[in-house]
């Protein structure tokens, strides 16, 4: 919004854009900043975007995202801007993209999965099926995520 | 790749050449030619789960071959004492050169196959795949219409939880066959699976009337209402018995037209069907044997002569 900033510049850190209306509470628990971090987190919601009609918006201090974290960050909102501050400028702007494989990423959903044992060793793994409309399965059963389950079962 | 998971791990190409290898290798799993391709062998056979057909015809294949069987079942064994999957195969990559898997969890032989380095069979995991019954089902198919392009395969019962039905769709629509899906609401084909069929241009049709389904059918192919995939005894009770046919069936079928089953069966065969002309499903069974045959020599990298003779 041109007319006056809802939250102020940060100094260090990232800022994810164009996150799809109404999904920062989820990119926040995938990222895990809500129980594993104490960053300053700065959450903007529905607001007008040229782009997209409506969007939301997260900046977090002292953070810079790893590839690892984008990928989590794909699978909900494959089309956000991530930028990287360093003392109040733009750094760096990170791709994110969707990864053909997602190792370690969430558990399969799917209850009857070889992968339920918490003993088995192997680790996760997830296969992007179709970027649009987005479909992940499970590598081992084959079975289709819901996109709400794999928030919940995120590792 | 010679593992065998899903009917993915094969091309077209390949499974036509494993079925032309299957029905040269049929005079050697009859007993009536020596042929010991696979001499000094051993086969892992990993049942976590019954089988009566599957593991015995793998057993047979191995043996009519020259090679030999390590039967383990997972009762009476450290899988009782809790050891995961991944540690017991480490333990069969030990011992034997090649490993067929059945596992009630879905996703298992894909597991095994990234735990170990020998080749893996999927004899069958959970409601997942099942792709040496789709080979040996393809043979039969060929066998009695000469081809499986264009022919209209009405597949019966349970087709959400039958693994069976899931790999054989996937490979009658790559051969071009038109598929008529009967189940009762409950048990209907996953629509993931439908939607993949349907994505690759198949011609699917989906009732509940098996009876109005047999006058166009080329193949028949019945399942068993499977009573231990259902979460509950009376939703069971309400679809159990719910498609049957007996010889009275055939009369308005098509010539030619044959009933499969990949058995066991319940109540959905009645016995009066077993002398009719239609009837497969005891030689489908038997023809487990030289698919399963020619599935080994391909994973194991042995050559099938082109001529095989007395």
């Amino acid at each position: 919004m041109s007319e006056m900033r809802r939250v102020t510049a940060i100094c260090n850190g990232t800022v994810i854009d164009h996150i799809p209306a109404g999904h920062a509470l989820q990119v926040i628990k995938m990222l895990r900043i809500d129980t594993n971090r104490s960053n300053p987190v700065s959450l903007v919601m529905n607001v007008p975007s040229d782009k997209m009609g409506r969007k939301d918006l997260l900046k977090i201090e002292d953070l810079e995202l790893n590839q690892e974290e984008l990928d989590r960050l794909a699978l909900i909102s494959p089309n956000a801007s991530v930028a990287i501050i360093r003392n109040y400028g733009v750094a760096e702007k990170r791709v994110v993209d969707l990864a053909e494989e997602m190792v370690n990423v969430a558990r399969c959903t799917f209850s009857n999965c070889i992968t339920k044992n918490p003993r088995e060793p192997l680790p996760q793994k997830l296969i992007l099926y179709s970027r649009d409309p987005l479909e992940v399965r499970c590598y081992y059963c084959g079975k289709r995520q819901d996109l709400d389950d794999i928030i919940d079962n995120l590792i | 790749m010679s593992d065998v998971v899903t009917m993915d791990d094969l091309s077209n190409e390949e499974i036509l050449s494993i079925l032309d290898d299957s029905e040269r290798l049929v005079a050697v799993a009859r007993g009536d030619v020596h042929l010991p391709l696979l001499e000094g062998k051993v086969l892992a056979n990993m049942f976590y789960e019954n089988s009566t057909r599957t593991r015995m015809s793998f057993e047979a294949a191995m043996k009519r071959l020259g090679g030999s069987v390590l039967n383990f079942s997972s009762i009476g064994t450290s899988v009782a004492k809790g050891e995961t999957l991944f540690d017991t195969m480490q333990m069969v990559e030990g011992y034997a050169d090649i490993a067929v898997i059945r596992h009630p969890q879905q996703g298992a032989a894909q597991y095994s196959a990234d735990a170990i380095n020998i080749p893996i069979l999927n004899a069958g995991d959970g409601a997942g795949n099942h792709p040496t019954q789709t080979m040996l089902d393809l043979f039969t198919i060929r066998e009695a219409h000469g081809t499986i392009e264009g022919l209209n395969v009405v597949l019966v019962g349970d087709l959400r939880y039958g693994r069976t039905v899931h790999s054989l769709s996937h490979a009658l629509t790559r051969f071009g066959a038109e598929l008529t899906l009967v189940s009762p609401e409950t048990l209907m084909m996953p629509d993931e699976i439908v939607n993949d069929l349907r994505s690759t241009g198949a011609t699917i049709s989906e009732s509940t009337d098996l009876i109005a389904a047999i006058p166009d059918a080329d193949v028949i192919y019945m399942t068993r209402i499977q009573k231990e995939r259902f979460p509950d005894e009376d939703e069971y009770a309400k679809v159990a018995g719910i498609y049957m046919l007996d010889a009275k069936d055939m009369s308005g079928a098509k010539e030619g037209m044959i009933v499969m089953h990949p058995l066991p069966r319940v109540s959905e065969l009645h016995p009066s069907l077993d002398s009719t002309v239609n009837a497969r499903y005891f030689q489908q069974a038997f023809n487990g044997v030289p698919t399963r045959m020619a599935l080994l020599c391909r994973s194991l990298g042995v050559k099938i002569p082109k001529e095989v003779k007395k």
